[in-house]
């Protein structure tokens, strides 16, 4: 489980996350949704440990990060996927050498291993015979799972993913929050899904956080984010056609 | 006094990461590997331009000194002598350092910036990487490796090129010119040039290291610190070529 505590970020005097009190449970997909630049990236980024916080701090399974050791900050590190945004992917590595990375930084796997291990993690993402493609050779949505697939190589307990679907097609979209919300069952992984697209609200919103103005605004899941009375939060589900229908067919 | 405040900090900030760099790394295969191929990147890549410039630098450092000193009460080694004194402890040391300072400073630094821009660096220190040690250190050590070896690449291309310049000049034979180069020639000559070829990898390597690693922005910022990188890496050379050769004299 990762606890956040009372979390405050600061950036050239500004506040960005403004005393953030939450958790994020196991086995679950923890949505994190808001507007763009709500302060959700700057929330995923703190909690992976890439920025510290002015004020409160961040626990995992009840160690605190910021009172870890080097050693235990880098032995945590290699149970953490992330899923950034744009991928990033190592340009200068092919496919299969991107998701072997931790593979081989970390581990002592032998070359057969390492290369069942990517295969079958290309399999997950629904991928075959890329290996020896360079991320520029491939889409976005193809790029995306494969940085899903490098994130999960080296099973990791904790899986952060940074807008995994903007950008891409509703289709794609749809199999990529299946794929997360399956690893996240099978390996009871504590997963944390940066948002704003409805559609993986619904979809896989198990634990859902509402973050507006740097500000925990709502907590709650998939089933009671339609009936909500908060208004922050309804003004950003229903500002769609679409969901504006679907508000309007349930009322 | 703003200015002083930040050459401190930076000064600070570029000590921090060096140290940070400079730490075993996490795995020593991986090392080697990236070694490798920053040796091929920044050292056998740069083989070219350096012979290139050597050869035709040579020549014409040689055909100044012919006709410049050019009289009677000069003997025919003279020219040789001179240009092998040019060659060892300014060309090669100096003048290619700063030609390579143009060429490898600008790629570690835009290249560095890129991954620093694009999270390529974020998604290595979250995996528990020490992206410092990892990204920076295969690149310092390539260039303390190689350069020195492309500082003697250059003056044998160099002293060559000079030969090929003076023979058609019709003024020193083949053998003059060889007698000029082995006159009085002390093993120093070619130590003080390895020094300053050593002392100039680091500076290169580590200033544009710096200024891609710490990169913030975008590809605007990309390009702006691999501009900082060549002129402040090149600033340096000329900083410690003074400090160095008072050292040696």
């Amino acid at each position: 489980m990762i606890k956040v505590s009372h979390i405050s970020k600061y950036f050239q005097g500004r506040k960005i996350l403004d005393d953030i009190d939450t958790e994020f449970l196991p086995g679950k997909c923890n949505l994190t949704i808001g507007k763009s630049g709500s302060g959700k990236t700057v929330l995923l980024r703190t909690i992976a440990g890439l920025y510290q916080p002015e004020e409160g701090f961040v626990s995992y399974d009840d160690r605190i990060f910021a009172n870890m050791s080097r050693e235990q900050k880098v032995n945590l590190r290699k149970d953490i996927g992330f899923i950034f945004q744009e991928g990033a992917l190592f340009d200068s590595m092919n496919v299969e050498e991107n998701i072997m990375f931790p593979l081989r930084m970390f581990t002592k796997m032998r070359r057969k291993e390492r290369l069942d291990r990517v295969n079958y993690c290309l399999d997950r993402v629904n991928l075959k015979d890329i290996n020896k493609m360079y991320p520029s050779q491939l889409s976005g949505g193809m790029r995306k799972r494969v940085a899903i697939a490098r994130a999960i190589s080296a099973q990791p307990k904790y899986l952060f993913c940074d807008e995994p679907n903007s950008g891409l097609d509703p289709v794609t979209s749809i199999l990529i929050d299946k794929l997360i919300m399956d690893i996240t069952h099978e390996f009871n992984m504590t997963t944390i899904v940066n948002t704003h697209d409805m559609n993986s609200v619904m979809e896989i919103g198990e634990s859902i956080i509402f973050i507006n103005q740097g500000k925990l605004w709502w907590k709650g899941n998939s089933g009671n984010v339609l009936s909500s009375d908060n208004k922050e939060l309804n003004d950003f589900i229903f500002c769609s056609a679409l969901t504006k229908k679907i508000k309007e067919k349930n009322n | 006094m703003k200015k002083i405040k930040n050459f401190l900090t930076e000064l600070g900030a570029y000590i921090l990461l060096m140290r940070e760099a400079f730490k075993r790394p996490q795995n020593s295969v991986v090392f080697f590997r990236r070694l490798i191929f920053e040796m091929k990147a920044l050292g056998i890549d740069s083989i070219f331009i350096v012979l290139i410039i050597s050869v035709f630098v040579g020549a014409a450092i040689v055909i100044q000194i012919i006709l410049n000193i050019n009289g009677p009460m000069y003997p025919n080694w003279v020219y040789g002598f001179a240009s092998r004194k040019a060659i060892i402890l300014e060309l090669a040391p100096t003048i290619i350092s700063l030609i390579l300072a143009g060429k490898c400073a600008s790629r570690i630094a835009s290249e560095l910036g890129t991954q620093r821009i694009t999270e390529q660096i974020d998604a290595l220190e979250v995996m528990g990487v020490n992206t410092a040690s990892y990204l920076i250190l295969p690149k310092i050590a390539a260039c303390l490796i190689f350069f020195p070896l492309l500082m003697i690449i250059s003056i044998f291309s160099a002293l060559t090129g000079g030969l090929i310049g003076a023979l058609p000049m019709g003024v020193i034979t083949y053998f003059d010119y060889v007698e000029g180069i082995r006159l009085e020639f002390s093993s120093g000559e070619i130590v003080y040039a390895m020094v300053k070829a050593t002392i100039n990898a680091l500076i290169i390597s580590s200033i544009a290291c710096y200024r891609g690693y710490t990169l913030k922005g975008g590809s605007v910022e990309v390009g702006q610190e691999s501009t900082k990188a060549i002129v402040q890496s090149s600033i340096f050379i000329m900083i410690f070529n003074i400090l160095v050769t008072s050292l040696f004299n």
